[in-house]
């Protein structure tokens, strides 16, 4: 045994003290503080918009809580405010929304994810040259493609529906998706694919069994950038439907634009809110995954 | 003996970059064969190939007197043990010791029998409920190695198994493996850059360089009679010491010094050699003390460090104007300036070729 030191120690010793208050903390919190109140101020006052009247709203007191709480204008954006001649309220564009987010997320994350799988893994021919033609396409703005895609979905008969746009959100996923993936399975560790050969699994049992368990993070992520990016679509939603099928946002700038009659801020402030709800509910239920995914995936390229 | 896997011309190049070039190599049935080399010299590539993991781009490959060339990983009839485990994280270890043997669609019964045995024999049983992360880096090990047991196959590839665990337990598990070599009797193959897994696990070592190897034979051979001055410098911890100089009438030169070669073997049959030429001497080969008297040549030099490592003294010094090591026993008194006599004797000595590097 090591004998202790008897004599009491002098000097600095243990945790170095910190003031809270010095200078460079000030700095920093002030800082955080004040982004951080830049960016949740719109929020509020929309939040707060929304539950008042239309006469309180006229007085102009923009930062002030409600005197009066009314849920009437959220009734009303929801189920009554008119877009032209209907007057649905966001309703049908809610539930067409959820028609076009969720089979084009479920649809474009599988294809991506085995497109990401294969590109990894099992080094075909021209794999490379693949991958550098699609992400390629990630850089081609979207506006240059609207008329020739408006031709093609005509030609196959699906112009101007939901399963047309579907096809549309699939496919414009795909660049990105595919990249995220297939950084995330490069980054899985090679021996384990050996090993699940070596154990006779084959392209989907090794896609099904070994890979996808272990990429919860990825996939995350991926429901994350697909569901809001779809979801705040507004200009495929409203070159490739026809009126009945419009999404939300595309309902909300109909209700938010109308030119008719008086403008009714709370509605319009509750039914922006009331769009923006899913995504919104999507990072704050899911928020510490989607960093961990974001970091897993972007790190080797 | 027959042999369980034949190599035959085997070629493996990525783009322009040869890997592996015409290689050959037969390793009989129950054989422990060691793959030695540093890292790039192509050992774990070729185990990949015989695997089945990477394509080759010439020669062929025979299991079991079967061209597996082309066939699957899973039809070659091996099992194979990664050095970072490559345990399914998501599966229970007994996930882990089925998934090849579900994928073989083997009757539930019959995968039980197997795990059952596997987990016996590796003694992971109270382990078999439990997921990868909970437990330690030997019994991920171990639960690999059972991974390649439960396929119930003849031969055993092992890519540097045991790279990834700390010494201790790297030599506990070494032990293990040879016992486990033991008692199945297949073959095995066996990655590695360690020269101590090499020499005690091995029954022949490969030693790879280039794509290339350099020499193959027993432990022994490979330790007493290196092929070339690579070989010799690869194994032996501390390495070989090395002079240049000349053999000129039996003897070696360097310097004023002369050597004596009476008792060495050389290798070629006229049993003599001339002209430039290094020697290499093992720091174990010198002797020290009373012993000095008996050898042939015998030569005072001056300590010029000293490293103790507890069974051994290691003690530098200068002979010839060469860099000098000398292992002595761990209890010796020796200190720094002190004169110590040094004696060897050459027929544990070899000899280079200056130009070529091969053994004389």
């Amino acid at each position: 045994m090591i004998d202790t030191p008897s004599t009491p120690l002098t000097g600095p010793q243990g945790p170095k003290p910190r003031k809270s208050f010095s200078r460079r903390n000030i700095f920093l919190y002030g800082t955080l503080l004040t982004i951080a109140l830049f960016y949740a101020l719109p929020l509020y006052v929309m939040f707060v918009t929304s539950l008042k009247g239309m006469p309180e709203i006229r007085l102009g007191n923009v930062f002030s809580p409600p005197l009066e709480v009314t849920f009437e204008p959220w009734v009303k954006a929801w189920s009554e405010a008119c877009t032209g001649l209907t007057c649905n309220g966001l309703s049908t564009g809610f539930w067409n929304s959820v028609q076009i987010t969720i089979p084009s997320v479920i649809l474009s994350i599988i294809i991506a994810s085995v497109n990401g799988y294969a590109l990894s893994n099992w080094k075909f021919k021209g794999a490379d040259a693949f991958f550098t033609i699609l992400i390629f396409g990630a850089f081609i703005p979207y506006q240059v493609m609207l008329y020739p895609i408006v031709i093609m979905l005509r030609e196959i008969g699906l112009y101007g529906s939901l399963g047309g746009l579907v096809l549309v959100h699939t496919v414009f996923g795909m660049p990105i998706l595919t990249l995220l993936f297939r950084n995330y399975f490069t980054s899985l560790p090679e021996e384990l694919f050996k090993a699940a050969r070596v154990d006779g699994a084959g392209f989907w049992r090794i896609y099904t069994q070994v890979m996808v368990p272990m990429s919860l993070p990825i996939f995350t992520v991926a429901v994350i950038l697909q569901v809001t990016g779809i979801w705040n679509d507004f200009l495929f939603g409203v070159v490739y439907t026809s009126p009945d099928n419009y999404p939300m946002t595309v309902s909300l700038n109909n209700i938010v634009n109308s030119t008719q009659g008086v403008k009714e801020y709370n509605v319009n402030m509750a039914a922006t809110i009331l769009t923006g709800l899913v995504p919104l509910s999507i990072y704050f239920v899911s928020g510490r995954l989607f960093v961990r995914g974001i970091a897993a995936g972007a790190v080797k390229g | 003996m027959k042999n369980s896997v034949e190599i035959k011309n085997l070629d493996l190049q990525f783009g322009a970059v040869k890997v592996l070039q015409n290689l050959n190599l037969e390793i009989g049935k129950g054989e422990f064969l060691v793959l030695l080399g540093s890292s790039g010299c192509g050992k774990s590539t070729l185990l990949n190939c015989i695997a089945g993991l990477l394509d080759v781009s010439g020669g062929q490959i025979h299991i079991n007197d079967r061209n597996v060339t082309w066939a699957e990983p899973s039809e070659r009839g091996i099992g194979m043990v990664f050095q970072s485990y490559a345990l399914y994280p998501q599966m229970t270890v007994e996930g882990n010791l089925s998934f090849g043997l579900k994928n073989a669609k083997l009757p539930k019964s019959e995968i039980e029998t197997r795990i059952k045995h596997a987990s016996e024999v590796l003694q992971i049983e109270p382990l078999l409920k439990r997921k990868p992360a909970a437990l330690s880096g030997g019994q991920r090990q171990r639960v690999a190695i059972g991974r390649a047991l439960v396929r119930d196959v003849d031969v055993f590839l092992f890519d540097e198994p045991l790279s990834n665990l700390d010494a201790k337990l790297r030599a506990d598990l070494r032990v293990e493996i040879k016992r486990l070599h033991h008692k199945l009797q297949n073959t095995m193959i066996y990655v590695t850059h360690d020269q101590i897994e090499a020499m005690t696990l091995a029954d022949r070592i490969a030693i790879m360089r280039g794509g290339q190897i350099m020499q193959l034979g027993s432990p022994d051979e490979i330790y007493g009679r290196p092929v070339n001055k690579y070989v010799a410098d690869f194994i032996g911890s501390p390495s070989m010491n090395f002079l240049d100089g000349q053999v000129k009438n039996g003897a070696f030169q360097v310097g004023d010094l002369t050597i004596p070669l009476d008792g060495y073997d050389f290798a070629d049959s006229s049993g003599s050699a001339e002209g430039p030429a290094t020697i290499g001497i093992r720091p174990e080969h010198v002797v020290t003390g009373e012993l000095v008297e008996n050898t042939p040549f015998q030569i005072e030099v001056e300590i010029n460090l000293i490293e103790p490592t507890g069974s051994d003294t290691l003690v530098d010094c200068e002979v010839a104007g060469h860099h000098f090591r000398v292992r002595m026993d761990g209890q010796s008194k020796v200190s720094v300036g002190e004169k110590l006599r040094l004696g060897l004797a050459p027929s544990k000595a070899s000899l280079f070729d200056a130009k070529t590097e091969l053994r004389l």
